[in-house]
């Protein structure tokens, strides 16, 4: 059962009292009428399934009621962050967590390659 | 009439004449459930505070904190799952969410409360909604309340998590509730009116090994 | 009464307390503090089950949860029955009554072991399938047989009397094990003031310290052990369970212990105070650092016949006798790879019984205990094994050999050395189980040969756990690694200075698993891996002959660890000997993976006090006391208790349903009825763009409702799929009153929150449930005005109160609210007030109603009331595949509003769009006595051979009193067009029932008699 920090209580509560909502930052189109029968078929049905970095979003139904995004290792279950409504996520697959050998230029990562490092045992 | 209408938002005066019987959330429970006796023993005391008045307050926190601080002489809780009373303690105000609050107020208040709200509101975005008939409080004391509330709720209640002036919303037994904590030896449940009585099953049971009593 | 193997002193039972016990019939004793295995082996009792394949005799060969064999039935009385308990674990109580599992008739003279040698002296794995499935008709008289013989325990056929409960636990660091590195960390932890709970499985804590021949600060090592335990039991950030087992490590450090709180001390939970404590708890632990020191099992030897009563692995030996004081036969053999073990020689020596020799698997073995073995005169026969044991109930002998471990073959001439018992040891498996849970593999250590945990953030593990086998180690181990957990939750916490131990100089041990014999594996004596299973060396190698490559694959093949044991003593051999066949190491074979539970845990506490009146939580209205009363049955909708129907008693007879239904619907059609509607959804909505919205989340229009008017409205899915609906009052220029239906209330007050958050925050608008502050009834017939003009203040004048509108005022004397609609099609109105004064209302309403007859009715007529009248209802003929077009509710849908609402721009998808899609309509059974069954399929040709071409479904279905006949509403692909037309509803008897297409308004279809 995940531990599950709410951005907005701010402190870290049982999974119980969370429902998930499926794949974040899925945005309505700005203008449904205009969107092809292929664009409104993408937005309203297909969403990502990686293995690894995802990002979901959850509602705390048994608390503040608010919507929040979770980054979470769909492997390891570990979540990496959560983050308010409107805000981006510090982690994503796109970031080198995993994939030291595509790191390129990133900055900053140094306390995230150390949580990740920490999972590694688990992917294996 | 009973409603008024505040600009665009009507209120409601729920309240008959004080002759009119009238039964609290937990009146199947009372009628027709357990109801243990309290004794020297009991370590857990259970006591409804039925009928106060329950609004639920919504919008910006600096809109409200002043408001709210001329009609109810309490700051709004500044901090996530704050409850904050005032000097009586017959009122509080609870944050339930960065802009949801729940005020507390003998019973017969809540209108008058409301609407001196809304005058101090203006025109600003808020809602206020009476919600006196759907929830009730009861209050837990005793020594063992912790380890009943350990058996009902995975929140963590341990005093170093859960002082004195927090309240959270959490699950409890199968269903949920709100707890408080206003003082040193005393807990709050807000139950639901529709679970009442579930919950009061629940905690009678847990109750039962520590001589939980009933006080009416 | 003789305990013919126990010692006159030591050990750390109470001498003074004697119990009685009961085992296969027969009476025994023991003494506090003994657990059912010792007491067994204090009595001489050597056969103690069955085995479950080959019903081989079997004894007791450790002293834990890794206990393979040992398994026993418990309880004196049918409600008592307790199946599969290890009587390793089962702490002595008096009475307690026990019998083994295995065994039919009984477990000295057994059926089965008959079909084990009609297998000739080879079973291999699927042998009960290869052999009993010819011819197939006759499998199931075997297997009745077959099952009898084998399984493994019962269940109670009575209702268990004990109660279970759950306890949530939160702790800085949760140490699971209560050995010396389990002590020293919990101590550690502690004394920097950390929340901690230290957990064990056995009956006292102190683990391995309890039967240690070592000194801990010049004191019996348990002495040490006790002064901590009472140390930590002063402190209040310590909670201290004993007997409980950490059984499942969840995501995230949610651990679950299980906590036998009274299994100890009786079949039933004794009762304190007049309550009855309960019998296990499950601590469900959500821990911020967690430490196993869960120790390590020793793993014995795999030879011939090593599963004959008699044969133990060595640690066991130790613990039975310094522990429980009980020397487990009379002559030992002890056949090792490791010094360690030469423990169980010597205190077999000081228990004053004969020793016949150690069998060292090593060529030189020089530790400081080997020396001690030899200058107490003991034989120790170097680079040899036991290659078989003797005996048929017991051991008798021991066949010894020099071998060549590495080339795997004998390589002298076999002794036959006559003996009692062979206690083996091929080194040490630390218990990863828990490490294993989180999904990390473990790995394989060549330094100590065995697996050691892989570990996950916020896992520790400390001392044996992970190899580290030495006392002395094991104690610092334990401290460093509570104070590094600590540092990782921010903590600083010193080591505790660990008691001073002495170190024993141990020689190097070597790799030995399966022994080898003079014969080939597939035509030695049996050589057991997983006794529990009957798993044995021959059928491992078999598996890989036949191709099973993968641990996972051997493993399903031949049942290896899939016993109630999860093979925690058999697992790593199996490995080996798997590795040896495949020519490969024992890395590159693997593990499999242990999963939860740890050891068995008892249905009751994983159900804790959810059951019965608490199993699931009950919502009762404001009028629930009186609809019990007067008698309602009661249908569950969600977790709502609703009135189903009233039955009256008619003639002394209580109505059926189908009765009391006809009553109740023709009352509302005739006279009046009332109806409790509390449990509908209600949601209160305020702010300048709460008109804009409900614009958005509705199909239908809401920019022109005024206050004092009520409008339905449908709420789709962006896929333009209908999700709820509900009407929706105009309170006030920017409030409104949502209604849902019962099933969605939370559903769509969630869905409101969900678009506002996430997609339109910029709209001023707040939600508020109040669905439990407001009394619902509906009040509905040709005669509820009259009714309702007698107690309220209302002008409920027919051109002032109009349908669709609502008004405010006083019903009985109560401030109301009161909407005109209507969903039984007759005069209605819904009055709400206050639900603290709704009994008050509604008693008021009845009499006031006696002269109308006014007749309480339930849901059930409530569906039949509206199905005439075509009304849907959302969840019963929706199912999330039907569009408002589908249900022909054109009217309700704002094609020209400006903004595209949930669900729009779906509709003009080329699949949405379709003419032959499933659409709403009306049958009726052209014989009127039928009543259709919802969900049966229609079709058009009732003979047409299966695979019919199904055209759509019933979706609701009843007799109507009002229309004397049968009808129901359906989807038929194409069906407004098919008006009309004769279909057939086929029924798996065979018969198919004729249909007429109809439209779905049955009753008033201009809808006069709402207008009234």
């Amino acid at each position: 059962m995940f531990y599950i920090h709410c951005p907005y209580c701010d402190e870290y509560r049982d999974e119980e009292e969370f429902a998930p909502k499926g794949q974040a930052h899925i945005a309505r189109p700005e203008d449904p009428e205009s969107c092809s029968d292929d664009q409104w078929g993408a937005y309203l049905f297909f969403r990502d399934n990686p293995r690894g970095i995802h990002h979901e979003l959850w509602v705390h139904a048994i608390g503040c009621r608010k919507f929040f995004n979770i980054t979470r290792n769909s492997a390891s279950y570990e979540i990496l962050e959560t983050y308010r409504m409107g805000e981006q996520p510090r982690f994503s697959a796109e970031h080198p967590e995993g994939k030291p050998a595509e790191q390129g230029a990133a900055v900053n990562v140094a306390d995230e390659a150390g949580m990740v490092a920490g999972q590694e045992g688990v992917k294996a | 009439m009973s409603d008024i209408t505040y600009g665009k938002v009507a209120t409601f005066n729920t309240h008959p004449d004080a002759s009119i019987p009238k039964e609290s959330p937990l009146s199947v429970a009372y009628n027709t459930g357990s109801v243990p006796a309290a004794t020297s023993g009991s370590g857990v005391l259970f006591k409804e505070q039925a009928f106060l008045g329950h609004l639920i307050l919504r919008g910006g926190a600096i809109v409200l904190d002043e408001a709210v601080r001329k009609v109810l002489g309490i700051s709004l809780p500044g901090q996530p799952l704050g409850l904050s009373l005032d000097e009586s303690g017959e009122r509080s105000v609870q944050w339930l969410s960065p802009d949801e609050w729940l005020v507390i107020v003998p019973g017969g208040e809540e209108l008058d409360v409301e609407q001196r709200l809304r005058d101090a509101l203006g025109d600003a975005h808020y809602a206020i909604v009476d919600v006196s008939g759907g929830q009730t409080l009861v209050s837990l004391e005793g020594e063992k309340v912790r380890e009943l509330l350990m058996k009902s709720t995975n929140y963590d209640v341990h005093p170093s998590n859960f002082p004195v002036g927090k309240a959270v919303s959490v699950v409890f037994g199968k269903s949920s509730l709100v707890l408080r904590r206003p003082g040193e030896e005393r807990y709050e449940l807000v139950l639901r009116r529709s679970f009442a009585d579930y919950l009061y099953r629940w905690i009678l049971d847990a109750g039962a090994e520590y001589g939980i009593g009933v006080q009416r | 009464m003789n305990q013919p193997n126990r010692l006159r002193q030591g050990g750390r039972i109470d001498r003074g307390r004697t119990l009685s016990f009961t085992f296969n019939g027969k009476r025994y004793q023991g003494h506090a503090g003994d657990t059912l295995a010792s007491a067994l082996l204090a009595n001489g009792v050597d056969l103690v089950n069955r085995s479950f394949k080959y019903s081989r005799p079997r004894g007791i060969v450790a002293a834990g949860a890794e206990e393979p064999n040992a398994l026993v039935q418990l309880g004196s009385t049918e409600a008592a029955q307790v199946p599969n308990v290890r009587a390793t674990q089962q702490a002595l109580f008096e009475g307690l009554t026990a019998q083994s599992t295995n065994g039919w008739p009984n477990v000295q003279r057994d059926v089965m072991s008959l079909v084990g040698k009609l297998g000739g002296r080879f079973m291999p794995p699927g042998f009960y399938y290869k052999t009993f499935m010819a011819p197939a008709s006759m499998w199931m008289t075997y297997e009745k047989y077959i099952r009898k013989g084998a399984g493994l325990g019962r269940s109670p056929m009575e209702n268990d009397p004990d109660r279970y409960d759950h306890l949530n636990q939160h702790c800085d660091l949760l140490v699971v094990g209560a050995g010396p590195a389990g002590l020293a960390a919990a101590l550690t932890a502690a004394r920097a003031g950390a929340r901690v709970i230290l957990c064990d499985e056995q009956e006292e804590m102190g683990g391995s310290l309890l039967a240690s021949r070592e000194l801990l600060d010049d004191q019996p090592a348990a002495q040490w052990a006790e002064q901590v335990i009472s140390e930590l039991a002063e402190n209040d950030n310590v909670t201290l369970l004993p007997r409980t087992t950490a059984n499942g490590y969840h995501d995230h450090n949610f651990v679950t212990l299980h906590e036998r709180r009274t299994e100890h001390l009786g079949e039933a939970a004794p009762t304190v105070d007049g309550v009855r404590l309960t019998r296990s708890r499950m601590h469900r632990v959500r821990a911020g650092q967690v430490l196993l020191a869960t120790g390590a099992h020793e793993r014995p030897l795999v030879y011939g016949n090593n599963d004959v009563p008699g044969n133990l692995v060595a640690g066991a030996v130790s613990t039975y006798i310094r522990r429980y004081g009980v020397v487990p036969g009379n002559k030992l053999v002890l056949s090792v790879s490791n010094d360690h073990a030469y423990r169980a020689a010597l205190d077999w020596d000081e228990a004053g019984r004969d020793v016949v020799a150690i069998v060292d698997a090593r060529r030189h073995p020089d530790g400081e205990l080997v020396e001690q073995a030899r200058a107490r005169g003991i034989r120790i026969i170097e680079g040899s094994a036991v290659l078989e044991a003797k005996g048929d109930k017991r051991v008798s002998g021991a066949r010894v050999a020099t071998i060549d471990a590495a080339a795997f073959k004998v390589t002298g001439q076999a002794e036959l050395l006559e003996c009692d018992t062979i206690a083996s040891s091929g080194g040490y498996s630390p218990v990863i189980h828990l490490a294993s849970h989180t999904g990390a593999r473990p790995t394989w250590d060549e330094e100590i040969l065995g697996f050691v945990p892989s570990l996950v953030k916020g896992v520790h593990a400390a001392g044996s756990a992970r190899g580290v086998h030495d006392l002395a180690e094991g104690l610092a181990d334990g401290a460093a690694k509570a104070s590094e957990a600590l540092a990782a939750l921010g903590k600083s916490a010193s080591a505790i200075e660990p008691p001073r131990a002495e170190t024993i100089r141990e020689g190097e041990a070597c790799a030995l698993y399966q022994v080898p014999h003079e014969k080939p594996t597939l035509r030695a004596p049996k050589q057991f891996v997983d006794m529990q299973n009957d798993v044995t060396a021959a059928a491992i190698e078999l598996a890989t002959r036949e191709g099973f490559e993968s641990i996972e694959h051997v493993k399903r093949y031949t049942a290896m660890g899939f016993g109630t044991d999860q093979g925690k003593l058999g697992n790593i051999n199996g490995m080996a000997i798997a590795a040896r066949c495949l020519g490969r190491s024992i890395p590159e074979v693997g593990t499999t993976v242990f999963r939860p539970n740890y050891t068995p845990v008892t249905f009751g506490a994983i159900v804790g006090r959810h059951c019965r009146e608490l199993f699931d939580p009950e919502r009762y209205t404001a009028l629930h006391q009186w609809h019990v009363e007067n008698g309602a049955e009661f249908e569950d909708v969600g977790q709502w208790k609703r009135p189903w129907y009233f039955p009256r008693k008619v003639n002394g007879k209580l109505e059926t349903m189908d009765e009391a239904v006809a009553r109740e619907s023709l009352a509302v059609r005739t006279g009046v009825g009332i109806l409790d509607a509390s449990t509908l959804g209600k949601i209160d909505i305020q702010g300048p763009d709460a008109r804009e919205f409900l614009g958005r989340v509705y199909t239908n229009k809401w920019a022109k409702l005024a206050p004092g008017r009520v409008r339905y409205g449908l709420m789709c899915k962006d896929d333009g799929m209908l999700m709820d609906d509900g009407t929706t009052s105009c309170l006030g220029e920017n409030h409104f009153l949502m209604t849902t239906t019962t099933g969605g209330a939370a559903g769509v007050m969630e869905w409101l929150e969900l678009w506002h958050q996430t997609e339109w925050p910029e709209l001023q608008v707040y939600f508020t449930s109040v669905t439990d502050h407001w009394a619902t009834m509906t009040v509905t017939g040709p005669d509820a005005r009259k009714l309702l003009s007698e107690i309220t203040d209302i002008d409920l004048d027919r051109e002032q109160f109009k349908f669709m509108d609502w008004r405010n005022g006083k019903v009985a004397d109560v401030p109301a609210r009161v909407f005109r609609i209507s969903f039984t099609g007759e005069l209605a109105y819904e009055i709400n007030v206050q639900a603290n004064y709704a009994m008050h209302v509604w008693k008021t309403l009845f009499e006031h109603g006696k002269k109308y007859d006014l007749t309480p009715y339930g849901t059930e007529t409530m569906h039949v009331l509206r199905a005439e009248k075509g009304l849907i209802i959302a969840g019963q003929d929706t199912d999330g595949s039907v569009t408002p077009e589908d249900l022909g509710m054109f009217w309700a849908i704002g094609y020209d509003k400006p903004f595209s609402w949930i669900g729009k721009r779906a509709l003009t998808r080329p699949d949405t769009a379709r003419k032959d899609r499933k659409q709403f309509v009306g049958l009726k059974p052209v014989d009127p006595k039928v009543v259709l069954e919802e969900g049966a399929h229609i079709v058009v040709d009732k003979d047409q051979p299966i695979p019919m071409d199904m055209l759509g479904h019933v979706t609701s279905s009843y007799y109507s009193p009002n229309l004397e006949s049968g009808f129901a509403l359906a989807v038929i692909k194409g069906g407004r067009d098919r008006m009309g037309e004769k279909l057939y509803v086929p029924m798996p008897d065979g018969q198919a029932h004729e249909v007429e297409v109809v439209s779905p308004v049955f009753i008033d279809p201009k809808g006069e008699r709402q207008h009234v």
